[in-house]
């Protein structure tokens, strides 16, 4: 790599992230910064991050059905989409880490105690990489709407988070994947976070083209990661 | 994809990692993506121990906090960049977790200084990335060491109101064993000075 493959970043597509304090999610009453956040111009450290290729894959990471001795309960889906940059180019190569809760709404992690039974032939994490085009596919259960603890009669909508690096510091990601339709989208303290104009980006869309008949019903779920190629690059629509 | 030049799309926006995330995010089970040891047999640089802490805005210990940290080697130089760190298995990645008291340590290189795109030279720094429940979207900062001269006209530091560039900079703790401590303030008076580029 050398400086010519570094993307640039415009400030003003932050605006598509939350604010850090929100008053509806309690919980970033104590933890949100209060001062402004300080600006300043990337510089090299900020441009460059780290990768990560198939080393890191292991068998089934990709099929969060397959982990274990039996089928897990639930509904199987497939999730799918291509990562892009902010002129739409594929962003090849980039590794998504996926977690979620079970069908019950329960996550196999020791701080989750919502009476709700786990399942020994689920965990509910994987890891998928791009391909050329930035495209990618997993094979999941349909995770369950689960209630927030302590808090009265919140509930978390159905929805499976996904962590991405993309090209540099500056394109990382950490977002939820929401399902179409469901009527705790309105409610939900999280998604709302966002601002109106780009909370719709986490809503997955069925894509019936990608169902497998008698199999798995798919959800399209594209992602659009910060950034874009310098303007010499753009053409070949993949890194070097 | 030689297509017309079209409207900048909206992008994906952040969310919390929530509190649930370390059996994927820091398995126990398998190797992470980055861990909180980045020492390689082939690092290039002094060995050191960072010992983080994470507080909230009522001083009180973030016990589910994510960090993720970015640096050079010794040599000043970023994997994946520099090309005379093509080879080397030190990634510059590293990933940690907060315990019930929110601390967290990473072990690595102390990075050398960085020479920018302009020609810049940046004091030796660590890139600080803190996820967790209530944090909306990565809070970014840098870690600075002490006793460093070049912090004083680093591109970056030198930037941020002179009274508050304390909270980006460590503390040594232990003389030759090169041990900092960088407690990373979420909220209050002396918050941590986060970043954005």
């Amino acid at each position: 790599m050398d400086e010519s493959t570094l993307f640039e970043y415009a400030p003003e597509s932050l605006a598509a992230h939350p604010a850090p304090y929100s008053e509806s999610y309690r919980f970033t009453h104590k933890r949100a910064p209060l001062r402004p956040i300080h600006a300043m111009a990337p510089t090299i450290t900020e441009l460059t991050g780290p990768s990560f290729g198939a080393e890191v894959l292991n068998a089934h990471d990709d099929d969060l059905t397959r982990q274990h001795e039996g089928e897990p309960i639930g509904e199987r889906i497939i999730v799918c989409g291509q990562v892009v940059d902010e002129e739409g180019c594929g962003v090849p190569g980039n590794l998504i880490e996926i977690w979620q809760a079970n069908a019950a709404g329960r996550y196999a992690h020791e701080v989750d105690t919502h009476d709700a039974p786990l399942d020994p032939n689920f965990t509910g994490s994987g890891r998928v990489l791009t391909d050329a085009e930035g495209r990618y596919r997993f094979t999941t259960i349909k995770p369950g709407a689960y209630p927030v603890g302590g808090l009265d009669n919140v509930w978390r909508p159905s929805h499976i988070h996904l962590s991405l690096f993309g090209p540099s510091m500056l394109s990382r990601l950490v977002t939820q994947m929401y399902f179409p339709g469901d009527p705790l989208l309105a409610f939900d303290t999280i998604l709302n976070t966002a601002p109106a104009h780009s909370r719709d980006r986490m809503v997955a869309a069925l894509d019936r083209s990608a169902t497998q008949s008698e199999w798995a019903i798919a959800y399209r779920f594209d992602i659009v990661l910060r950034g874009r190629r310098p303007a010499s690059r753009r053409q070949s629509g993949r890194d070097v | 994809m030689s297509e017309p030049p079209r409207e900048r799309p909206v992008i994906t926006p952040s969310q919390t990692v929530g509190p649930f995330f370390s059996f994927c995010l820091a398995p126990r089970d398998r190797p992470g993506i980055g861990c909180a040891s980045l020492i390689t047999p082939d690092a290039v640089g002094t060995r050191i121990t960072i010992e983080g802490k994470v507080l909230d805005g009522n001083g009180a210990p973030v016990p589910d906090a994510l960090i993720e940290t970015w640096q050079a080697d010794g040599d000043g130089r970023y994997a994946g960049f520099h090309r005379a760190v093509a080879g080397s298995s030190f990634t510059g990645f590293g990933r940690a977790t907060c315990d019930a008291d929110g601390r967290f340590t990473i072990e690595t290189v102390k990075p050398g200084s960085v020479v920018d795109l302009e020609n810049r030279r940046h004091a030796p720094h660590i890139a600080i990335g803190v996820f967790g429940k209530g944090i909306n979207r990565r809070l970014y900062t840098r870690l600075y060491f002490p006793d460093e001269p070049a912090n004083d006209t680093d591109p970056v530091l030198s930037c941020v109101e002179s009274n508050r560039r304390s909270s980006m900079i460590a503390r040594q703790t232990g003389g030759a064993e090169r041990r900092y401590a960088f407690t990373i303030r979420l909220q209050g008076v002396d918050e941590t000075v986060f970043l954005e580029a």
